[in-house]
């Protein structure tokens, strides 16, 4: 169970996909105008993702190597098919909201991505709960950048106005150019604090080449393994450096010591 | 005929694929460093989106909908476009290598393309009987594309030497652009009522 649990901090926290990956950025822009929104397409997403981290996981050692990605496309797409006839059934308001991105769950690279370095390697429990964690943490990723948007397009939360009515808001935020801002604010924010995320890699090239346009979802493992190096070797520095400095602040003081040595025997 | 010409430019301008559906967003950051490589890929979405288009509008109109299993529609696209994308890699290299060659590296990268996948649900909901306005929107999608990638391209060759703050340098500033383009994009509505 501990680990179940480790995999769960592991999607919503440590490698958030939203805010440390940056991967699924399409829905990400496109259905974050309103916190519910955000929080809708999320809880879309876990299913689908949990789910199919458990079926591939199942699957894992029938489907050949060479085949397995279009294994995993077919599996994932009929999931979404039946997420999204759940949908039109029993949330029509969710469906229309979101609408085009529902199938286009499909092509989120953070399905894929997951069933190729994670579903296709564990077991079946710890692949599902790897599925909800990374779910949950982009419909937390999506649910706050949808928050921000609403309250500066529209003055409200969870479709609740606190702003009275006829004060202006910034409408900008909930068209197509505010996804774009508010999106490039957090990643300056990340830079600036140098918070870990895909963003603001300086040392190793990523394995993948840091193009996204050719993520297959499936070198991610290999960048993290790049990035705890580079982590480490910073720590690694920073003691050397801290030693150095105590080394150092020792022999001065040595040093004062034997100049007030001699002082004294001067007098 | 003017019908789809309003519909070719109204899925071009108006409603452009990048800055206003947001489909497509990977390869619009990825691959826009420089202008003629975000040329090429492009091209290459005008070439595969056009061909997913006239292939997936037959599938749907005589198998799907004849068998009422409108419902398999994601899968059967899905896997009739990464087919598609290899297939279409196989003939340009028997072919035509001259186009290969320009073409060839961003043919892979076009199946996590979602713009592809979101033109065929797009046309099976809005043109189910209309094989020519189909033909249209994709080409107007795909066009936008190319334009939308090709300024971001230039955009971005001309920003790199500039004076950029330092916790802005890298993506923050690039979708400061795309966002800035998107405000610019907003004035083509009301440009055509469909």
């Amino acid at each position: 169970m501990n680990n179940c649990t480790e995999r769960l901090y592991n999607g919503i926290i440590k490698e958030n996909p939203t805010f440390v990956l940056m991967l699924g950025m399409c829905p990400t822009l496109a259905t974050t105008t309103s916190a519910i929104n955000g929080l809708s397409m999320g809880l879309t997403t876990t299913v689908v993702l949990a789910a199919s981290n458990a079926l591939i996981s199942c699957l894992r050692n029938i489907i050949p190597n060479k085949v397995r990605i279009p294994g995993y496309i077919v599996v994932i797409a009929s999931l979404v098919t039946i997420v999204q006839l759940l949908l039109k059934a029993y949330l029509p308001a969710v469906d229309s909201a979101l609408g085009l991105y529902i199938p286009l769950i499909v092509v989120n690279c953070i399905i894929l991505g997951r069933a190729e370095s994670y579903a296709s390697k564990n077991g079946v429990l710890p692949s599902l709960f790897d599925g909800i964690g990374m779910g949950l943490g982009f419909t937390f990723g999506l649910t706050c950048i949808g928050i921000v948007r609403e309250i500066l397009g529209s003055g409200s939360i969870f479709n609740f106005r606190f702003w009275p009515q006829n004060f202006d808001t910034i409408a900008i935020f909930v068209m197509a150019p505010g996804a774009f801002f508010v999106l490039a604010c957090l990643t300056a924010l990340q830079n600036k604090f140098k918070m870990p995320s895909a963003t603001n890699v300086t040392g190793p090239q990523m394995a993948c080449g840091g193009n996204c346009a050719s993520c297959q979802g499936s070198s991610c493992a290999a960048n993290k393994g790049l990035f705890e190096a580079e982590r480490a070797a910073a720590k690694a520095e920073k003691a050397r450096k801290a030693k150095e400095a105590a080394a150092a602040k020792k022999a001065a003081a040595q040093a004062a010591a034997a100049k007030a040595v001699t002082e004294k025997k001067e007098d | 005929m003017s019908q789809m010409i309003l519909l070719f430019i109204s899925s071009m301008l108006v409603s452009n694929v990048v800055l206003s559906q947001f489909l497509g967003i990977c390869p619009f950051l990825g691959v826009s460093k420089k202008t003629e490589t975000a040329a090429g890929m492009g091209a290459a979405v005008i070439f595969v989106i056009t061909i997913a288009a006239a292939i997936t509008w037959p599938i749907n109109h005589f198998l799907l909908v004849p068998n009422e299993a409108e419902y398999l529609q994601t899968i059967v696209f899905i896997l009739v476009i990464a087919g598609l994308v290899q297939f279409v890699e196989m003939v340009l290299k028997k072919m035509m290598p001259a186009l290969y060659q320009s073409l060839g590296v961003f043919l892979p990268l076009i199946t996590t393309n979602c713009a592809v996948l979101g033109v065929a649900s797009n046309n099976a909901s809005n043109y189910p009987d209309d094989f020519l306005m189909s033909i249209a929107y994709a080409l107007g999608i795909s066009f936008g594309f190319l334009i939308a990638i090709v300024l971001m391209a230039s955009i971005r060759e001309r920003i790199e030497h500039n004076d950029i703050p330092e916790s802005f340098k890298g993506s923050p500033i690039v979708l400061i652009t795309a966002g800035l383009m998107a405000i610019a994009f907003c004035g083509f509505s009301g440009l055509i009522k469909l």
